[in-house]
């Protein structure tokens, strides 16, 4: 079974972010890149996979230059080869224009499983996954913190995390599906994957070499745009809950709380 | 042009670590060191990682990387804590090495795999009760008796010698006389062997989270095949490791001092007095400088003995000034740090209190500073006694 893994190279997410004031997009020259940490997820369940049942992993990524270390690391975790998809006039494209190209770059290879993580930490969107399922015409499987793929390789089934608990999605292969931090604890890259992943094919693509017309994508292709932006407010002081002495309505409200956050 | 940047595969290899340091050991070292207990989960990821495996050959299941890539780990994990990277160091250059370096085939092919995998540990019996710089002054003696060693003796501070998993201890040993010589000699006693005694563990000032231990030797029985490299040689042997060692130690110091850093930074910036953060003061901020200065510095004497050796070109002198240094601007940024955090530095929570108390002992294991400025001053052709 060969697998597709995307990964996104994000700014780190315990540094500060910025945003460059000149385009209104994200200034990734202000923090240290890193794969986005659910994307990590999604690289080591697609390793898990192919230790199972065997098959090829590939790593699919579009982003700029530097974004050659995330596909390194997803290189030096193991996977056998990558899709780099670099191209100046993509920067700036939103989540609509990113699924163009992705569905683009996957119709150069072959694949029965498209694996992401659910959200990217530096957007948040989260739709990636079902924007790309859908311009594939392929069933899409989202939130998964379980993956089991039919031992005839013909069908994959989830448990698809929910508010309450799980339910359980079956489709035929092939499939999109995004995984949570729930699904397994990423490996780290030994040197010795390090060293392999320097050996290792990585194919890089151009809009031209996609077919897809610069109109399309990056800032003049976005059909969103970023209008204006301010630093976020201090944190504001948060609430004491005073308990009575009995413990009941201290613990009332704080159940009440956590409840109404989703938190339990 | 002489460049002191890292290349990109170990560029890549300690960020992996610093990242598995600041996810995995971070979170949990400050309680294993307040209750003295050995991490063994830590220390199996680490194995994982193939980080026990990193300056050996894939044959024997090493990972194929160099000593260099060895520092740059410890580096990067003493940067958050010593106790796991003096384990990892012990494990490899101490006990794994001696054994890679002057053993047989079959020692290597017995011993090594495990220990590259990290799911065993080696320990190097080396120092005794009365005898740590003055190592020709070794009193253990191994007698041949028949088909066996028999060996008598005490062994000191030994790191990694009562652990779980330790499964060999390369000692030293008197093994006759030349002259008024004494020849020394290193022979493998693997973990359990009747009448090795494993001392409870040491009360120390630092390294609270690694295994240190005194070993007695009654009448202890191994086969004469256990001797590592030629009779005699032990001397010569662990001279050579111990010069490796250095530079291992060296980066364990700078990765203290650059830890102190690290947390002096970010406390500085958010602790406030007088209306702004400390690190605006002059004194603060300048403490920081001399900080950076001397992890800078530190670091690029260590670079520089691990480029040296890497390439098979004598670095016996590099390796003393690094470790002499590095131990040096270890215990010095740990002072200040302790210093910048006031109050808070000075209780064990906080990691800069760790830092302190483990930055000591870097002045005075695998060679006191002493032992170093000798051994420079031999090399420059001023020679003591």
């Amino acid at each position: 079974m060969n697998i597709v893994v995307c990964v996104k190279q994000v700014p780190d997410t315990w540094s500060e972010k910025k945003l460059n004031p000149a385009d209104n997009t994200l200034d990734r020259g202000a923090t240290d890149p890193v794969m986005n940490e659910m994307d990590e997820y999604a690289v080591e369940e697609a390793l898990r996979l192919q230790e199972a049942s065997g098959g090829e992993v590939t790593v699919l990524c579009m982003g700029p230059e530097s974004a050659t270390e995330t596909v390194r690391k997803a290189l030096s975790m193991g996977a056998d080869k990558a899709i780099h998809v670099l191209d100046d006039g993509l920067h700036g494209s939103d989540a609509l224009a990113t699924s163009l190209a992705l569905s683009k770059a996957l119709g150069t290879t072959s694949y029965d499983l498209v694996l992401l993580g659910s959200e990217s930490s530096d957007a948040r969107m989260s739709v990636i996954p079902a924007m790309l399922a859908e311009r594939l015409g392929l069933p899409q499987l989202t939130f998964a913190k379980e993956v089991t793929v039919a031992a005839d390789g013909g069908s994959v089934t989830i448990k698809r995390l929910t508010d309450e608990g799980y339910q359980v999605v079956e489709a035929s292969l092939p499939a999109v599906v995004s995984v949570v931090e729930k699904i397994n604890e990423p490996r780290y890259p030994s040197f010795k994957g390090i060293m392999a992943a320097k050996k290792k094919p990585v194919e890089t693509l151009s809009l031209a070499d996609l077919g897809v017309d610069g109109g399309d994508v990056g800032t003049a292709g976005a059909s969103s745009a970023v209008e204006s932006f301010e630093t976020a407010p201090p944190r504001q002081a948060g609430t004491v809950v005073k308990d009575e002495g009995d413990g009941t309505v201290g613990a009332q409200k704080l159940v009440e709380f956590l409840a109404g956050k989703k938190f339990v | 042009m002489p460049d002191f940047r890292l290349d990109d595969d170990l560029e890549a290899l300690r960020k992996t670590v610093a990242e598995f340091a600041h996810e995995v050991v971070a979170p949990v070292i400050g309680d294993f060191y307040e209750r003295e207990e050995f991490p063994y989960d830590i220390v199996r990821q680490m194995g994982e990682m193939g980080l026990f495996g990193l300056p050996f050959p894939e044959e024997y299941g090493g990972m194929g990387g160099d000593y260099f890539a060895l520092c740059v780990t410890l580096e990067e994990l003493a940067r958050v804590d010593s106790s796991v990277a003096i384990t990892l160091e012990a494990a490899v250059s101490l006990g794994a090495m001696p054994i890679y370096r002057f053993g047989t085939e079959a020692q290597k092919r017995e011993w090594l795999p495990a220990l590259c995998a990290g799911e065993a540990l080696g320990a190097f019996g080396l120092t005794e009760p009365a005898g740590g710089s003055d190592a020709g002054a070794t009193q253990s003696t191994a007698r041949l008796d028949g088909d066996s060693w028999v060996i008598n003796g005490t062994k000191a501070f030994i790191t990694n010698a009562g652990t779980d998993i330790t499964s060999v201890i390369t000692v030293t040993a008197v093994t006759g006389e030349s002259g008024a010589r004494k020849e020394i000699s290193s022979i493998i006693v693997p973990a359990g062997t009747p009448g090795l005694t494993v001392g409870k563990k040491y009360s120390k000032v630092g390294w609270n989270a690694s295994d240190t231990r005194e070993l007695s030797f009654v009448d202890v029985r191994v086969p004469a095949a256990n001797l590592v490299g030629e009779q005699g040689r032990g001397y010569a042997q662990f001279l050579s490791i111990l010069d490796e060692g250095r530079i291992a130690i060296a980066a364990l110091g700078v990765g203290l001092a650059q830890g102190c850093l690290d947390e002096s930074l970010r406390y500085s910036r958010e602790r406030e007095a007088f209306g702004a953060p400390i690190a605006t003061n002059q004194a603060i901020a300048f403490k920081l400088a001399d900080m950076e200065v001397r992890a800078h510095t530190a670091r690029l004497a260590y670079y520089d003995a691990a480029a040296r050796m890497t390439r098979g070109e004598p670095f016996k002198r590099q390796a003393a000034i690094a470790k002499l240094y590095s131990s040096q601007v270890a215990v010095d940024n740990a002072r200040e740090a302790t210093q910048i955090h006031g109050g808070y530095g000075f209780m064990n929570e906080f990691p800069v209190a760790r830092m302190w108390r483990d930055a000591k002992v870097l002045e005075i294991g695998e060679g006191t500073s002493e032992v170093q400025r000798m051994l420079i001053a031999r090399d420059l052709g001023v020679d003591g006694p």
